[in-house]
């Protein structure tokens, strides 16, 4: 399974604005909903995310030390 | 092409004015496309056209001597791009650059200032949005003046970080903004700065810290 960003459906107004910034084609409309398509292609540039004008699109990080 | 009169409503310069207005003077503007990556706003360069995002997402950004990147901002539909330049004659203060496909709205500035002399309430009207766009780049100035905000950005990281054991916790820059009190390109910045300085890796999904004793000198010194 591939990690992807993660969409709220409540929050979601449709505006299209992260499916016109995803530069791999993995975010599209179906049915009027917006969904996430799992690819390797996505580098998690998180541009969808700071378009998303309601905070409906969301790309988190997981935070750990490295060990030495 | 068709320019949308109930769309220009939703523009903040000319949300005052009735649809009957706006639909007899929509001939007045231009409807323009640009590619992902197009450069629609070059700093250094004189703009005679105000140009409003009508479709698609524009980031609005600086970039130093030595090629680092501040975003200002990311313009959504209805936002315009360059209207200080347009306003003063001085050269563009910022780049923009459209982030996927972008519809563009142009209005020449000879025809944005006869709008503005025949209804003067959109000429009032700029004010209000001048006074809204300064108020922002005043926050922003404010946070990127201070260097307590890559300490507290950096707090946030040593604070919810685990050595790689059981559920570990994910954050979105956004939410680091908000604990930080700060704007999500401020996070950005200070995320790109720890790692320029080795402190921290940023890979697909995760924030390394490769250098944990060097993040607590600097939670150390922004007190």
């Amino acid at each position: 399974m591939v990690e992807m960003p993660e969409i709220n459906q409540d929050k979601c107004n449709r505006c299209g604005l992260c499916i016109s910034v995803c530069s791999c084609g993995a975010i599209v409309l179906v049915e009027n909903k917006v969904t996430i398509i799992e690819t390797e292609d996505c580098h998690w540039c998180t541009t969808c995310e700071a378009v998303c004008p309601t905070g409906a699109l969301t790309c988190s990080f997981e935070i750990i030390v490295e060990k030495d | 092409m068709t320019i949308d009169a109930a769309f220009l409503k939703s523009i903040s310069y000319f949300s005052v004015m009735s649809a009957a207005e706006l639909e007899a003077n929509k001939q007045l503007f231009t409807e323009k496309t640009v590619q992902r990556g197009e450069v629609i706003i070059m700093e250094g360069e004189l703009s005679d056209t105000l140009y409003f995002v009508a479709a698609g997402a524009v980031k609005v950004f600086k970039t130093s001597a030595q090629g680092k990147e501040q975003i200002l901002s990311i313009a959504r539909p209805g936002e315009a791009l360059n209207d200080i330049p347009v306003f003063d004659g001085k050269p563009n203060p910022v780049n923009a650059q459209a982030l996927g496909p972008v519809t563009l709205y142009g209005l020449k500035k000879d025809k944005l200032l006869t709008i503005m002399q025949q209804y003067p309430k959109v000429a009032l009207n700029t004010n209000k949005v001048l006074a809204e766009r300064m108020r922002q780049l005043v926050t922003l100035v404010e946070d990127l003046s201070f260097r307590h905000v890559l300490g507290r950005v950096t707090k946030i990281l040593l604070n919810h970080s685990s050595e790689g054991a059981g559920a570990n916790d994910h954050l979105t820059q956004q939410e680091m903004a908000a604990m930080a009190g700060t704007a999500r390109e401020v996070v950005a910045r200070s995320l790109k700065t720890l790692e320029e300085q080795g402190f921290i890796r940023i890979e697909r999904h995760r924030i390394v810290i490769t250098n944990k004793k060097s993040l607590e000198e600097i939670v150390a010194e922004s007190g």
